[in-house]
């Protein structure tokens, strides 16, 4: 059943819809290859076959009825960092150990009332805290991706690199994310699938584990742009249990896919050319420009003077908004305790044993800039560069409709290649940070491949809650570059293990032969 | 150097995050590092700029002050590693 696996979300819910095959037998094709490939890429880390078989077996009654919802019988994989009502919920940190939800985030309870089927929580770094997915207490995540002639083990990128890593490796259609400073749009880059970040507040962030409050926004990663529109529409919602969500109804973003973008001012913004910027990420951007003056748009030079001091403002404010969001991880109310000698000594010994190396970083510099004599240097100051940052996006799009921009400085890196110095780690976030500091929507889709092989992004960025025009420039994207998909399912067990054959296939554009649309 | 092991040890206190003497001299150069970094921000001229707050002007929902749910102690007490009927169990706080 690898041929069901393959489809896109649109193609599955046709064939669905024609009864072509049965939403049972796509769970099972699904859970067949979770199970024959998640060893190879630790994608999940909790897989929920039963719920995945009875919400199938309903979808199944559903369309015998005649009663689909929108979403009926789609498979999904879902974020540990969203709550998930009797299932185990970790962010992917050992302090939470195995907490399990008394109730259901919005976004997923959307999805399932949609009709859309769970297969399972998806690994991410740990408190979502990471660019590589390298921080988790389950290990790991591998991409399906390898460089030409190579099989040494890349990222798939970070946070939400289990969601990344199962959609490019079809071990799901389409999973929910999150990005807070980058974590949907950097992983689907290196992967060589679509993510969004919708604006602050288009998702109810209640029931999703707390990072950084201002910053956190919910959104999909998936196989197209198309497949992506789909998933957002219903992911979003006005939530009473979220004040910051946004109270405007939610668009059809399918219906915006076939506009086009005739007209269409694309900004380019001077300030992204960064020192050293490689010559094929620049080509790409270059690429991209032309694909979109060739499809009718239009090309303005913009100028974003304040985007290099937004990682460094990122990194006031994200942590210490999750110095405050991890402080109820105490040992008492939830998750591991580690006994001591008395109850503050209970509290450090727990959150010692219980945070990662980089949760603990990020707590201590958040608790830093946040202690006495220090709130004005540092979080008011970031909080004021954040207002120039928006004002910056405010007076471009008195210009452009969109800014395009790469996603990320480079293509997927090796696991453990990237250590040392956390300052280099967090460059990873350079061209998506700024889009979370200005609250805006941005999206990442795939638009070509690097010199070694491996997929790489272009970011489009837009109006607040102008999420249709984003998708509607990224399907122009995709329309001109094609799909990219991994060609040899090396992870794959049920395909002969007997050889352990690297993936050597010439460099030469191993374009999937995926429709245009 | 803006951090000496004194101060990771009293910001590693008030985040109630147990430290090694290892540890904290590893902490020391890490986070004296990423504030070295985002001390680049002092080259931004903020004097007049008022803080960002959100990113759409819109005013904070308000509801009716009324319970709209409870009565759930035994939900919320589902995930304690100790409880006892409906309580948490903590270390002995007062002598």
């Amino acid at each position: 059943m690898t041929e069901l696996i393959k489809l896109t979300l649109a193609e599955a819910r046709e064939g669905l819809r024609q009864k072509r095959f049965s939403a049972t037998e796509l769970a099972r094709a699904f859970l067949d290859a979770i199970e024959a490939g998640n060893k190879a890429l630790n994608a999940y880390v909790l897989a929920t076959p039963e719920i995945a078989l009875r919400q199938a077996a309903e979808a199944d009654a559903r369309f015998a009825r005649g009663e689909p919802r929108p979403l009926e019988g789609l498979p999904l994989g879902i974020k540990d960092l969203y709550c998930t009502k009797g299932v185990r919920t970790t962010a992917c940190s050992s302090i939470l150990d195995a907490f399990t939800p008394t109730y259901e985030s919005t976004v997923t309870q959307n999805l399932w009332d949609a009709g859309a089927v769970m297969l399972g929580k998806l690994n991410n770094d740990e408190f979502a805290m990471g660019s590589s997915n390298e921080t988790s207490c389950f290990g790991p995540v591998v991409s399906p991706w390898r460089r030409t002639g190579s099989n040494v083990a890349l990222v798939p990128g970070g946070s939400s690199g289990g969601s990344s890593s199962a959609v490019a490796a079809d071990l799901c259609l389409g999973a929910t994310a999150t990005d807070t400073g980058g974590s949907i749009r950097q992983p689907a880059a290196i992967t060589g699938t679509v993510g969004i970040k919708p604006t602050y507040g288009r998702c109810s962030r209640w029931g999703i584990v707390a990072f950084a409050s201002s910053l956190d926004q919910a959104g999909p990663i998936a196989k197209t742009v198309r497949d992506a529109a789909i998933l957002l529409r219903h992911m979003a919602s006005t939530d009473p249990k979220d004040s910051t969500s946004v109270d405007a109804p939610v668009p059809d973003y399918e219906a915006a896919l076939g506009a086009g973008v005739k007209g269409l001012r694309v900004g380019v913004p001077k300030e992204y050319r960064v020192d050293g910027m490689p010559r094929e990420i620049e080509d790409l951007w270059q690429q991209g420009i032309d694909w979109l003056r060739s499809a009718g748009a239009t090309i303005h030079d913009i100028s974003l003077p304040h985007t290099k001091y937004a990682l460094p403002a990122y990194y006031i404010v994200a942590p210490a908004e999750c110095s405050s969001n991890l402080a109820r991880y105490d040992g008492v109310r939830y998750g591991m305790r580690k006994p001591g000698k008395d109850l503050i000594d209970t509290y450090e010994a727990t959150r010692a044993a219980g945070f990662g190396a980089e949760v603990r970083r990020r707590v201590l510099i958040g608790t830093y800039v946040l202690s006495a004599g220090y709130y004005d240097a540092y979080y008011l100051k970031a909080q004021k560069v954040r207002t120039l940052i928006k004002r910056d996006f405010d007076e471009a799009f008195g210009k452009v409709d969109v800014v395009l921009t790469p996603t990320t400085p480079g293509p997927a890196f090796g696991i453990g290649e990237v250590g040392g110095d956390p300052v280099q780690m967090y460059l990873n976030d350079i061209f998506t940070v700024t889009v979370n500091m200005a609250g805006l929507p941005g999206i990442s889709v795939p638009a070509g491949l690097s010199s070694e092989g491996t997929p790489l992004g272009l970011q489009l960025i837009g109006k607040p809650f102008d999420e249709a025009t984003l998708f509607r420039a990224a399907q122009a994207i995709e329309n001109a570059a094609g799909r990219f998909t991994v060609a040899e399912r090396w992870w794959d067990a049920r395909l002969a293990p007997a050889k352990t054959a690297p993936a050597r296939k010439p460099a030469s554009k191993p374009k999937s032969g995926g429709k245009k649309k | 150097m803006q951090v000496d092991e004194a101060t990771v040890r009293r910001i590693a206190r008030l985040a109630r995050i147990k430290v090694t003497d290892q540890e904290a001299r590893a902490l020391e150069k890490e986070l004296s590092g990423i504030l070295d970094w985002v001390k680049q921000l002092d080259e931004v001229d903020t004097g007049s700029v008022e803080p960002m707050t959100r990113v759409v002007a819109m005013t904070l929902r308000k509801r009716a002050d009324v319970v709209t749910d409870g009565d759930m102690a035994d939900q919320i007490i589902k995930n304690a590693p100790a409880s006892e009927g409906t309580f948490f169990v903590v270390p002995k706080v007062v002598e």
